[in-house]
């Protein structure tokens, strides 16, 4: 049977807030970890988790400074932020409950299990004791979902929509980890930063999981050319810009009626793979990674547009008749 | 403090375990002596995992409150269940399948020849009154002849253990998911009693559903079967959702279905449109078409109506199904029976009062004080006058409403509900119940082996709907002759 243009939006939104929470449970710890690996007076400090996620404006409306304890809350716990751990979570709940006939039970189960655990473990999260276990624990829980779904659901349709959302979330969270790291490496006048150059990009791969495969398959020292190459070209690492990019077109190609966006996915395949990151000065790379989210932001659109939306009257009746 | 049965209150009531002598009634007691050998710790535990069990399953239902919105519960459960013998369910179950034949071939011949009031059985200004009554389906012949293909039907026990019906849910009862679940959760938490019993199962209902509704497209191998629901914010989402997936069919919202050209009923796929054969409705009729009903409705699919009328899709229950759902047409269906069936009615219904017939509306009115008074068309326990509990203006004001309109009202004893133990707090209690039990009419009919079991936790109190407090059991058909 067709899958229900309906079901098929939910699951693909579902998917994208799983790994949005994820990805954020992972951006935190990491970056509390990075934290204390440098002196303090050279710390980055917490502001540029907010700028990571695009979040200043609602940020700096709620709270005062971008102190630890502010930023945490906001990225885990802050129900007005639709980026939170809380919020995402939430999110993907209700998605998955929308569409619970159609995903295995124990997937279900887990989503809706996932969601009372954050909460009632929330206060545990908000300390810095606690607060590794605690998002530890959500990256786990949305991997053992990941896994259910993987190893329980049909690879048929409704599947394709969640992988392609859970790529999608993930390409757009590389870049914008790209971004702001090396931004602030770029913006610190006085070169402090300089000595813990490498610490800082280390800290960009442990964000998002790749520090063990970047060793093992750039074997580099971890430099900044290297690992812009490793996150945005690796065509094996499964947060690399182009391994999503790969992933999304994979899945459409086996969609009915995906030519056009296809077709409108193939230069900017074609940019990444030709593109040298490496050589890029800072400026033209922050002028790349804008350009990469405009094009992301394109096939969602022409995702929505080809598969979610209503149609129009005209086409429901011609098809109607055919 | 572990459970001593010997200082259970019967209270005068008829227990569906114990007896008035305190003994357990036939099959109870595995049951009995069992919880008996668990200690408190035990038993408080086994309480715990079933709440857990609840929550991670996300068995929930859904409550309107003006305060915060629509809000998602955890169901409430009590591990201790209701018993019936399989022969007494036996029973039962003819009565119910002779029920719904008859209020079948009723509500059909109300759409064509209206021979049962020709005859003078049913009388005629009840139909023209009736707000459950559909014009628009005059004249329709669904597949079958079948109208009221999910019925679910309450029944209750009176102090003299009569099973007596109390009534019937032609429109869009739910319930079901629940008694599925229930069964599922007891099977985890007290497994062992499975052992000791013979329990017949309740987990073909899916498939049995699925059959009925299949077979209202008798010309397709594999007919396309939905499931619509109003959307995730009904009080019964949960259960729409829980049949869909397992049937395996497509739960659709309104905006996700079009009628064509054709007058085809089509759904918004991925691919473009796909056509429906069968539709599970779970929106009440006014609701489900804008242009035959309310134009305001975003609920429905306009144009339904028109598919349906057509046969072009299979409606179950069949829109005007609920004219037999009335509460006045209640108090004639032994005549129904009698008139197309030729029978007695194996299942009595409680003893009524028709407002509509002159004497019987003076006895009500006379005995306000001792009669509980219903609306016809009201469900969920709203719109009615328990009398005993009544105040004198409540009574006086229900006076008023009956003479200006007797044809919307009924009246009935009020009946002293069964109880059956029931876990609260630390203690075993005696609690009044009811029992819904889903009849299917396809091909063939078929009734659920029980049922749901609702309770009504506060004490003394009867009201079972869980909106207002009321909790569940599982309801345990047991062959204990062959145990």
């Amino acid at each position: 049977m067709a899958m229900l243009s309906r079901v098929a939006e939910h699951l693909y939104w579902m998917a994208r807030y799983l790994e949005r929470a994820e990805s954020t449970a992972r951006l935190v710890s990491v970056n509390g970890s990075l934290i204390l690996d440098l002196p303090k007076h050279v710390r980055p400090g917490w502001a540029s988790l907010i700028a990571i996620t695009g979040s200043d404006e609602l940020f700096y409306k709620k709270y005062p400074d971008a102190a630890e304890g502010h930023v945490v809350k906001f990225m885990l716990a802050d129900e007005e932020n639709p980026g939170s751990i809380l919020s995402s979570i939430r999110a993907a709940r209700e998605n998955a409950r929308t569409v619970r006939d159609i995903i295995p039970r124990e997937a279900w189960e887990q989503i809706n299990d996932l969601n009372l655990k954050a909460r009632s473990h929330l206060s545990g999260g908000l300390s810095p004791k606690w607060r590794y276990a605690f998002l530890n624990e959500v990256v786990l829980s949305i991997q053992m979902i990941s896994g259910v779904l993987a190893g329980g659901m049909s690879h048929d349709d409704g599947f394709e929509f969640m992988t392609i959302g859970c790529h999608l979330e993930r390409a757009d969270m590389t870049t914008r980890i790209i971004d702001v790291r090396s931004s602030s490496l770029s913006q610190d006048p006085s070169d402090v930063l300089k000595p813990f150059e490498n610490i800082l990009w280390m800290s960009v791969l442990k964000s998002l999981t790749a520090y063990q495969m970047y060793r093992r398959h750039m074997q580099a020292a971890v430099r900044r050319e290297a690992v812009l190459k490793f996150l945005l070209q690796d065509s094996e690492f499964p947060r690399a810009f182009y391994y999503c990019l790969c992933t999304v077109r994979n899945c459409l190609s086996r969609l009915p009626r995906s030519a056009a966006i296809l077709d409108a996915l193939l230069p900017l395949k074609r940019q990444i793979d030709e593109a040298k990151p490496e050589e890029l000065s800072q400026e033209e790379l922050m002028l790349f990674i804008d350009e990469l989210q405009i094009k992301l932001g394109e096939i969602h659109d022409a995702l929505a547009k080809t598969y979610f939306g209503a149609e129009s009257a005209e086409t429901t009746q011609s098809q109607a008749q055919g | 403090m572990t459970i001593t049965w010997k200082d259970y209150p019967v209270n005068g009531f008829y227990d569906e375990l114990i007896t008035f002598a305190g003994d357990p009634r036939p099959g109870a007691n595995h049951l009995l002596r069992h919880l008996d050998g668990l200690t408190e710790a035990e038993l408080q535990e086994r309480k715990a995992a079933a709440d857990a069990a609840i929550l991670s399953m996300g068995i929930t239902f859904t409550v309107y409150s003006e305060a915060e919105g629509s809000i998602d519960r955890a169901w409430p459960f009590d591990i201790i269940p209701r018993i019936i013998t399989l022969r007494e369910w036996q029973r039962i179950e003819a009565g119910l399948k002779q029920r719904v034949r008859a209020l079948n071939l009723f509500i059909d011949d109300i759409y064509h020849d209206q021979k049962i009031v020709k005859d003078g059985v049913f009388p005629a200004e009840l139909l023209a009154d009736s707000q459950n009554f559909r014009p628009e389906c005059v004249g329709i012949s669904p597949p079958r002849g079948v109208w009221a293909h999910i019925c679910g039907s309450d029944l209750v026990r009176d102090r003299d253990g009569t099973v007596y019906v109390l009534e019937d849910n032609l429109r869009v009862p739910s319930g079901v998911s629940y008694m599925l679940e229930n069964r599922m959760v007891m099977k985890r938490v007290l497994p062992e009693l499975f052992d000791d019993y013979a329990i017949v199962p309740v987990d073909d209902y899916p498939s049995q559903l699925y059959q009925c509704l299949a077979s209202l497209a008798p010309e397709k191998l594999r007919p396309n079967v939905v499931v619509l629901t109003p959307g995730i914010y009904n009080s019964a989402y949960f259960e729409h959702c829980y049949l869909a997936q397992q049937m395996g069919a497509e739960l659709v919202e309104g905006r996700d279905l079009v009628v064509g050209d054709d007058d085809c009923v089509y759904m918004r796929t991925i691919e473009g449109l796909t056509k429906v054969d069968v539709i599970y409705r779970r929106i009440d009729d006014l609701f489900l078409d804008p242009e035959a009903f309310h134009p305001d409705s975003t609920l429905g699919v306009p144009g339904l109506m028109r598919a349906w009328k057509k046969g072009n899709v299979a409606l179950a229950n069949a829109p005007g199904a609920g004219v037999a759902d009335d509460k006045v047409v209640y108090t004639y269906v032994p005549d129904i029976i009698r008139y197309y069936l030729g029978e007695d009615a194996i299942l009595p219904n409680v003893p009524s009062y028709r407002c509509v017939i002159p004497e019987e509306c003076e006895y009500v009115l006379a005995n306000l004080d001792k009669l509980v008074v219903k609306p016809a068309n009201e469900s969920g326990g709203y719109g009615m006058l328990i009398g005993p509990a009544a105040s004198t203006e409540q009574r006086e004001q229900f006076a008023r409403l009956i003479r200006n309109d007797p044809r919307n009202y009924m009246a009935q004893p009020l009946l002293s509900l069964s109880t059956a133990p029931t876990l609260i707090d630390h203690l075993v209690e005696p609690r009044h119940l009811d029992l819904r039990p889903f009849i299917l009419s396809g091909q063939d009919i078929y009734v659920t082996n029980g049922g749901l079991t609702r309770v009504a936790l506060k004490k003394g109190s009867t009201v079972v709907n869980s909106s207002q407090g009321g909790g569940s059991k599982d309801t345990w058909i047991v062959d204990w002759e062959a145990a």
